[in-house]
């Protein structure tokens, strides 16, 4: 039974079509990397997973039940969905701790010394437990992407989220949250990433989702795809990127 | 029967100062209460929330202060059949008055919070009074301050209308010292140096908050 | 309640009241003119000006930014024949709304003027133009399209404040409805219909200027 379905997702926004009849199964444990252009539809396909955007047409099955986009039914799914954004969008008002544990304390009900704890187990996962009372303004973009992940990873999510998270980085700092990446799929996360990072993408992905004008092009194991594009818009998009993959 | 302009006079002007102090305090803790409602409610997803708010701060920032004190006046006498003092009646006005400004710098401050801070703080699951009360009023608040402490300068000086009305605070105090003394212009200087004193302070608190403010989070600012 | 609402006697009025209105435009309208010609000149001389000049600019605008436009009505009223000048009252509330405007205009206007990108400046230098020349025709003119809402916003604030100058016997609507209703004893319904008419000017006249806008420099320039 796979942990995430989505069948038959159709968005548009105003007259530009972003996603079109988009089918997509996700078993437990698996990764799945979603690649293509921008604009080819992938960051709005992720956010119609947890309910950040409403397909027009189609339904998303959350353990084989349809998910309840009501205001009530979206609260209980992102319990079990975690998203980590481009920008990390920690609060700034609040030091790393805090950020981890406000989840923990109000939507679950933890009490604040367990949220600690968890707080401190999460933050060990990427590798920053001394920065647990330091602000977010006094780390670097790679640091606060990490906490951003540690944030969700407190959550204890069946099923983690991930947009493009280090399209914002500066280059010396993308290793970091890719090694955090790496760690947490070969710990068997369930991961749904948009990511222009090929290297990761072919060593860490199960599957691999080509996106091209808001449909899904190509999908396959990564090794397959790379070696040999059926299409030629994945040919082309290979090549625009080979030299950056090749390294 | 002309007074010259003394000691006793200056203390006199002086003791009134307790009235514009005190009148601007009451409308700005009272207008403060009514605001913070306001702007709750402008950001809330109820369509008929949000107009009638509008209509509200629109009444008041879209009308003279004068108008809103005579109108309280009268108002008050014909729609209630009672006769109100000018203290209760001043009060009231410019709570009222207060409220609309300040639920509108709130709003605004509110609506400054960046869309991603809403989204960040859903899908931690977090509940819509959980969002305002953890992630965004807390954040607002601190970008509030400057435009709020303005906002008191200026309540500090609309409390001179209430002398219209013959509210006895300073500027009406200033008023009935120059028909006892015929000195305007020794009398209203002195009176506008004593706003000036109340205000500028203020003035400046609010400038050297928002240069602290922007540099600590990194807001950007536009015209 | 035993009041009986008689709004007949208010539009019996109406001609009172109209021109009434129309002379609170009139004198807003004269004031913000010759007001933003005195913003004009205190920013450039404020920016090129000679340090004392700009000192004394500076104290100008906090001096009037931190006390009550009605107290500065009062001095004004009063200073003008100490300085010779006979006026009637209406003058006197006009000068008094050039010099409140005035002050507010020039920081309005050093802020349109400050987000002016540095290379505009530089490019009309290297081409020969004198710093005045330089300010009329790269700098002003874009600095005015920018705080264009600022300075419209601006001049409803000072028609609304422009009912105060009735403390002083200027004529005007409050003027008028205050002496309307102190013969027909119908305060509430004057006053009513007056802040009504305030409001619907104030509407008005934002949408009015927001049509200028889009004339002046959205259609002429293409945004």
């Amino acid at each position: 039974m796979p942990v995430l379905a989505l069948s038959g997702i159709s968005k548009r926004f105003g007259r530009h079509t972003a996603l079109d009849d988009v089918s997509l199964s996700v078993e437990a444990g698996e990764v799945v990397a979603i690649i293509g252009r921008s604009g080819s539809g992938k960051t709005t396909l992720l956010r119609c997973i947890n309910g950040l955007e409403v397909p027009d047409q189609g339904d998303v099955f959350f353990d084989d039940r349809h998910v309840d986009r009501s205001r009530a039914g979206l609260q209980a799914l992102r319990r079990h969905i975690g998203i980590v954004f481009q920008n990390y969008n920690l609060f700034p008002h609040l030091s790393v701790e805090r950020n981890i544990t406000l989840g923990l304390t109000e939507a679950k009900g933890l009490p604040l010394a367990d949220a600690k704890e968890q707080a401190r187990v999460a933050l060990r996962q990427v590798g920053l437990e001394d920065k647990l009372a330091a602000m977010p303004a006094q780390l670097s973009g790679g640091q606060q992407q990490r906490v951003a992940i540690a944030r969700s990873l407190a959550m204890q999510p069946r099923l983690m989220l991930f947009d493009e998270i280090t399209s914002a980085l500066d280059p010396e700092l993308v290793g970091e949250v890719i090694d955090v990446l790496a760690r947490l799929a070969a710990n068997g996360m369930t991961m749904v990433l948009v990511t222009h990072e090929m290297r990761f993408a072919r060593a860490a992905a199960d599957t691999l989702v080509f996106m091209h004008q808001g449909k899904v092009w190509e999908k396959g194991p990564p090794a397959k795809l790379f070696a040999a594009p059926a299409t030629a818009e994945l040919v082309t998009f290979i090549n625009a990127i080979l030299p950056v993959a090749a390294d | 029967m002309t007074r010259t302009f003394g000691l006793s006079e200056f203390l006199l002007i002086l003791a009134a100062v307790r009235w514009t102090i005190l009148l601007s305090l009451v409308a700005f803790v009272g207008g403060g209460i009514l605001g913070f409602a306001v702007a709750i409610a402008r950001t809330t997803s109820s369509r008929v929330l949000r107009l009638l708010t509008a209509a509200y701060i629109q009444a008041f920032q879209g009308t003279p202060v004068l108008m809103q004190l005579f109108l309280f006046y009268y108002g008050f006498a014909v729609l209630f059949d009672v006769q109100i003092d000018a203290w209760p009646a001043v009060a009231m006005a410019f709570t009222l008055y207060s409220g609309a400004f300040l639920g509108e710098i709130w709003r605004g401050s509110i609506e400054a919070i960046p869309q991603t801070q809403w989204e960040a703080s859903a899908c931690l699951s977090l509940g819509y009074f959980q969002q305002l009360r953890f992630v965004i009023l807390p954040q607002a608040m601190r970008i509030s301050i400057p435009p709020t402490v303005g906002f008191l300068v200026q309540l500090v000086k609309g409390t001179s209308i209430a002398a219209i009305v013959g509210f006895v605070e300073l500027t009406r105090a200033g008023q009935l010292m120059v028909n006892v003394t015929f000195q305007p212009m020794v009398i209203y200087p002195l009176v506008a140096a004593i706003y000036f004193a109340l205000c500028w302070p203020l003035s400046r608190l609010s400038r050297s908050l928002e240069r602290r403010i922007d540099a600590g989070l990194g807001i950007k600012r536009h015209l | 309640m035993h009041y009986a609402f008689h709004f007949n006697v208010v539009w019996a009025h109406w001609r009172d009241l109209a021109q009434g209105a129309w002379l609170t435009i009139e004198l807003s309208s004269l004031a913000m003119v010759l007001g933003l010609a005195v913003a004009t000149a205190c920013v450039y001389a404020k920016a090129a000006g000679p340090s004392p000049l700009r000192w004394a600019i500076a104290g100008y605008i906090e001096l009037i930014r931190n006390t009550p436009f009605l107290v500065q009505i009062f001095i004004v009223y009063f200073s003008l024949p100490a300085l010779g000048i006979s006026v009637g009252a209406n003058e006197a509330a006009v000068a008094a709304m050039v010099v409140n405007f005035g002050a507010y205009g020039t920081e309005i206007l050093r802020a349109g003027i400050e987000s002016i990108p540095r290379g505009q400046v530089d490019a009309a230098r290297a081409l020969g133009l004198t710093r005045l020349q330089t300010f009329r025709y790269v700098v002003l003119f874009p600095a005015l399209k920018t705080v264009y809402p600022a300075l419209a916003s601006q001049f409803i604030l000072l028609m609304l404040a422009s009912s105060v100058v009735s403390a002083i016997s200027a004529v005007e609507l409050t003027a008028v409805t205050n002496s309307l209703q102190s013969t027909t004893f119908r305060s509430f319904e004057f006053y009513f219909v007056a802040t009504g008419i305030y409001l619907a000017m104030a509407l008005g006249i934002r949408a009015v200027l927001g049509g200028v806008y889009w004339i002046r420099f959205v259609r002429r320039q293409g945004a």
